[in-house]
């Protein structure tokens, strides 16, 4: 380990870009993901890495960049938000659709309209049905952490999927904290050299990558994007301890926290768990039975494990940070309630959709939501699915 | 039970909060302590006003949120005390500290704020006098050292060394040092 740094959580991703050292990387900036690519450019024009950046001119031209280089067998990064990933659309679809190891950090933050730079994850969760992993993470540390992890998950040959690695914009992307940063040897020998048997540019063994398939075969090739899926949710742990010996911190589809005895949980993803353990804190030294979830794969969906953690508790809230406007919640909370369907005894499980365009999220709101919950175990029945926390009405 | 310090930084766009929000965590961690520094987005512009927050604990920060109730304020601009109440959240041991050439029992008057301690230093001028330009947040930094002791002058200065000798050259490093100095010597309490 080196020295505790102070950096941003775009910094930090830099640094690991650095580490990771790409053999492309094409990118457009959009607040709040501007400056991991400002970072990065840095890096390149010092000449510190031997990417070739490609400085393209819309997020659709980077994806489409990135789908290139990755069939050509090299390893591809990008990283973008909001409107630069909606503008990319199209090409998200296909990278995961042609098995490209692509890696993408995604700063968090809202869609238009009305207009909005901060965090919610509006954009990400719009994505969740792209066929692309997604890993969300709590701090500037786990952001690092999570992008050299995504290097291995994404190449490792029984998965091939891209990976979103979500953070924050501006909670974590642009707030400086006390970062360790692994040695570059260390990095370099975990992502070593990227090895593919599928290079378009091998004309030894020519193959094609997105070639037209009709009633004939589409449905067989979308089968088997749904297989790479399943291959993944049994594929990460394994890739989850390797990297645990490198780092001693343990990636796991979930945290818990305070969870033991815990009547009343709460999940949530990302910056918002750091808050609310404090919540936890707080309320247990009331003598509250509170205890705390955090997911951090999105995508495998770990409905086992959501299942098994929450079945502990009496009363569970999931909190959203954005909604499906299907009227039933937001994509977290539709996920789990499907997943706990077969549960027998199950907890009364309701929803709170909260942060949205930016809106903070303090201690005393975490609070309240607890408190909701001790209401539902008192009148043993749930009035309102889904609620709106910290909204003015 | 860990240690949490917050403070606010309150200035307008331009005026160094955001910097020395982050010089001031960045000085903390490396006497190893945890920290987290991070301004409050708005629309971005020059003259606005604008605050900036820093955290510093002796256990890792997990809080995400907002600075709502801070230990210290900090003032960086005082024109700003006519808009906003700079004390909000302030607590009965909270400390304030504002540049202005007044007294603070006439900044205590001014915005009727009757709990904790009142620190005043003019870093305007001090800036003014020794770098030739108002750049205050440096020599706000020197009053916060001697208001609240959270870190050392020397650390503040090594740090301010390290991080800027490159970006603003010797001449300039060596008048901020001299102005967090003598903010430190200057600095009122009331």
């Amino acid at each position: 380990m080196k020295d505790k740094l102070a950096l941003t959580g775009n910094e930090a991703v830099a640094h690991a870009m650095r580490q990771i050292n790409p053999d492309v990387l094409a990118a457009y900036p959009i607040t709040p993901q501007t400056e991991i690519v400002m970072a990065f450019s840095r890096f390149v024009a010092d000449g510190v890495v031997d990417t070739e950046m490609v400085p393209v001119e819309s997020e659709h031209s980077a994806m489409s960049a990135c789908v290139g280089a990755s069939a050509s067998g090299v390893r591809t990064m990008t990283a973008t938000c909001s409107q630069g990933l909606a503008l990319m659309w199209e090409i998200v679809y296909i990278a995961s659709s042609l098995r490209l190891p692509i890696v993408m950090p995604v700063v968090n933050r809202a869609l238009s309209a009305p207009i909005n730079i901060h965090c919610d994850h509006s954009d990400s969760m719009g994505a969740r049905d792209s066929g692309w992993i997604q890993i969300y993470c709590e701090n500037g540390q786990e952001a690092y952490e999570s992008t050299i992890l995504a290097v291995r998950i994404a190449e490792e040959e029984k998965i091939l999927l891209p990976v979103m690695v979500c953070l924050d914009g501006f909670i974590t992307s642009h707030a400086v904290e006390r970062i360790q940063l692994l040695e570059d040897k260390v990095v370099k020998d975990w992502v070593s050299e990227r090895k593919t048997k599928y290079s378009l540019l091998d004309v030894e063994n020519p193959l094609t990558y997105g070639p037209l398939h009709l009633q004939d075969y589409y449905f067989e090739s979308k089968r088997q994007e749904a297989e790479a899926m399943r291959n993944a949710y049994s594929a990460i742990p394994k890739v989850v301890d390797k990297f645990e010996k490198l780092t001693g911190k343990r990636y796991d589809y979930l945290e818990e926290y305070k969870m033991d005895g815990a009547e009343l949980a709460v999940l949530c993803l990302s910056s918002t768990y750091g808050t609310a353990k404090t919540a936890v804190d707080r309320l247990r030294a009331k003598g509250v039975k509170a205890g705390m979830v955090k997911l951090r794969f999105f995508r495998p969906f770990p409905a086992k494990e959501v299942v098994n953690a929450l079945s502990k508790a009496k009363a569970v809230a999931i909190l959203d940070r954005s909604d499906t406007f299907s009227n039933q919640g937001g994509p977290v909370f539709n996920e789990i309630r499907s997943a706990f369907y077969e549960k027998k005894d199950k907890p009364f499980i309701i929803n709170h959709i909260y942060g949205l365009g930016g809106r903070d999220i303090n201690v005393e709101d975490i609070e309240k939501v607890y408190t909701d919950l001790e209401e539902i175990l008192k009148q043993k029945k749930v009035e309102t699915l889904v609620n709106y926390l910290g909204v003015r009405e | 039970m860990a240690k949490l310090i917050e403070v606010r930084f309150h200035g307008r766009g331009g005026q160094g909060a955001k910097t020395a929000a982050q010089l001031l965590a960045e000085t903390a961690l490396g006497g190893g302590m945890y920290i987290q520094a991070f301004p409050e987005y708005g629309p971005e512009r020059a003259g606005a006003p604008m605050k900036a927050f820093t955290r510093i604990s002796d256990e890792p920060i997990n809080l995400h949120c907002g600075v709502t109730s801070p230990g210290v304020v900090v003032v960086i601009d005082s024109t700003i005390m006519e808009s906003i109440d700079v004390a909000e959240g302030l607590g009965d041991e909270g400390i304030l500290i504002v540049n202005t050439e007044e007294k603070p029992e006439a900044v205590r008057q001014k915005i009727k704020f009757n709990k904790g301690k009142v620190f005043t230093v003019n870093a305007t001028q001090i800036s003014l006098d020794i770098l030739g330009r108002s750049m205050p947040n440096t020599p706000m930094l020197g009053a916060l050292v001697k208001a609240t002791g959270i870190i050392k002058v020397k650390d503040l200065e090594e740090k301010l060394k390290k991080k800027f000798l490159k970006k603003i050259g010797e001449k300039a490093v060596k008048g901020n040092i001299e102005a967090i100095e003598r903010a430190y010597k200057e600095v009122e309490s009331g």
